[in-house]
């Protein structure tokens, strides 16, 4: 299953290599990262597989919203389908 | 790969617009627990909403935590007890109501609807004595919401019933007058109800529906206002009802999307999706606030009902082609306490049962949680059912009633609910007697739209 993370908030030093950090620890394969910073607000969404991830879903939003609250950002996982349903016909 | 704005779109309508699916419905026929025995058939059917809904709840939760979208409800609906406890020939019918209480609070759903009567040409066997049981068993439960349909297009207006509900009604809020009266806001009096609604206290599930069925209602006004407050701006009003449009097309999708993930995990039918606009009483969710934000100043001035008209329509076009099967009620609700534009519209005197009915004419239920003096006559709360009936047979589509008579309270008080059911002010109703019109008894025939054979 392929998952989307997107991470908001204010642009600091270490976020993307902070998430990464998190996704590599639990086996969550990165497949595409877009990230883009307007103003000071930075925005990114990463497109996740996380089939073989060690840890489970719950686990891997806690530990993924322990690193939003480090770097002071808000850091969502979805089921990548939500997007898909909504936005594509 | 998805595009970063639609991506933090999704994510703003869920963090900032109150987006959600307001809930799973699992809607459960009790046909095959009927037994002239009413505490073995009570058995059986404490016992096959148990088994038939064990995951519900966790299926929902499930689902709320991987696909990241909030389900505010899990509830269930189940076949209309007036006709399960047909042969039962007891007047203790009660039972039923306490047997459903005891399986919803088992499962943890938060509403379980069905205590239900469909009257709307005679009273068959165990009718009568379902609608006399009605306050007793909404007073005595806590779950347990009740419906009862008097009238529709085909069959005409069965005003012997009209002129009990007014009773039934005034009863219920009585006997629960020491908990704000929320005995009458699980009460729900109809004209064409439909069988596969979701949404409650209206809920049952239809004889003509599957064994168990998985019916969702979508949400979100707060999503649609602030669609138009964020592109609206100096639009004409064909560009706005393409807005929402849009908006309600993008809802339902989401809607169908977790009613079909709910019914694989549950091995249980996708019924329907209804793409309705219900509002809380959170700041924001609100119906009232779509119509002000449309260019109305306040909800319930003139031009209201157009725009409600306008609203309706196009969330129904948005959302039909996002869902394989729509159903239920399907339209914008209007529960005044549960809406916190029109809680204000009606606190400062714009907004008024009057202009609500016309409203109801055009929008997909009717007078909803309305708040009336508490010395209103039963006559009068019939004749009030007996004009939205009226409204949804001629029109060929559902009305409903639900006014809460705030006992020992007059217009100008305020009954606070709480949560999700808010609070209303006491509106003030029309002066004049109905009583000798109620009081005829019998059956308006049914209009000639009936006759489409």
């Amino acid at each position: 299953m392929k998952a989307i993370i997107t991470v908001i908030g204010k642009d600091s030093i270490g976020i993307l290599a902070k998430v990464s950090d998190a996704c590599a620890s639990a086996d969550v394969n990165i497949v595409e990262v877009t990230q883009s910073v307007l103003q000071d607000m930075f925005a990114m969404v990463m497109l996740v597989e996380i089939d073989k991830s060690n840890i489970g879903f719950d686990q891997l939003r806690e530990s993924l919203n322990a690193v939003g609250e480090s770097t002071n950002t808000k850091i969502h996982i979805m089921h990548e389908d939500i997007f898909n349903s909504m936005h594509k016909i | 790969m998805l595009e970063t704005k639609d991506i933090l779109e999704t994510i703003n309508m869920i963090d900032n617009e109150h987006l959600d699916v307001r809930t799973i419905t699992m809607g459960i026929s009790l046909l095959d627990c009927i037994d002239d025995d009413i505490d073995k058939a009570c058995t059986k059917v404490y016992d096959k909403i148990c088994r038939s809904a064990k995951d519900l709840v966790k299926t929902g939760e499930d689902i709320q935590k991987e696909y990241g979208i909030p389900i505010i409800h899990k509830r269930i609906s189940v076949t209309p007890i007036g006709m399960v406890a047909a042969p039962c020939q007891s007047k203790n019918v009660v039972k039923f109501a306490y047997a459903l209480d005891k399986a919803a609070k088992q499962l943890g759903v938060n509403f379980i609807g069905g205590y239900s009567a469909l009257v709307q040409k005679g009273f068959a066997s165990g009718d009568y004595a379902l609608i006399e049981s009605i306050p007793q068993a909404l007073s005595e439960t806590e779950f347990v919401c009740s419906s009862v349909n008097i009238g529709s297009t085909k069959a005409g207006i069965n005003m012997d019933a009209v002129k009990m509900m007014g009773k039934i009604v005034k009863q219920t809020a009585e006997i629960t007058a020491d908990r704000d009266c929320i005995g009458a806001a699980k009460l729900v009096v109809f004209c064409n109800a439909p069988e596969d609604n979701p949404f409650m206290a209206g809920a049952f599930h239809g004889v003509g529906e599957a064994d168990t069925v998985i019916n969702v209602g979508v949400s979100g006004p707060g999503v649609v206002r602030a669609a138009l407050a964020k592109g609206g701006a100096g639009k004409d009003i064909t560009e706005i009802a393409d807005m929402v449009k849009k908006t309600a097309f993008k809802i339902t999708r989401m809607g169908q999307l977790v009613a079909k993930e709910a019914s694989k995990r549950l091995c249980v039918p996708f019924g329907i999706v209804d793409l309705s606009l219900a509002p809380t009483p959170a700041v924001g969710d609100s119906v009232a606030y779509i119509l002000e934000e449309m260019g109305l100043e306040v909800c319930g001035c003139h031009g209201t009902t157009a725009a409600l008209a306008l609203l309706n329509d196009a969330v129904k076009k948005g959302g039909v082609m996002a869902s394989s099967h729509v159903g239920g009620l399907s339209g914008a609700f209007i529960p005044v306490s549960e809406d916190a534009g029109m809680i204000h519209a009606a606190e400062n005197g714009y907004l008024d049962i009057t202009k609500l009915e016309s409203m109801t004419a055009v929008c997909s239920v009717g007078l909803d949680m309305i708040v009336v003096p508490g010395d209103i006559t039963p006559e009068v709360i019939s004749a009030i059912i007996a004009d939205e009936a009226a409204i949804g047979m001629v029109n060929t589509k559902t009305t409903a009633v639900r006014l809460i008579p705030a006992i020992g309270k007059m217009s100008g008080e305020v009954l606070n609910f709480g949560g999700l059911l808010g609070k209303g002010p006491v509106m003030p109703i029309r002066k004049g007697s109905p009583e000798v019109f109620i009081n005829r008894g019998g059956r308006i025939p049914a209009p000639l739209q009936a006759l489409k054979n």
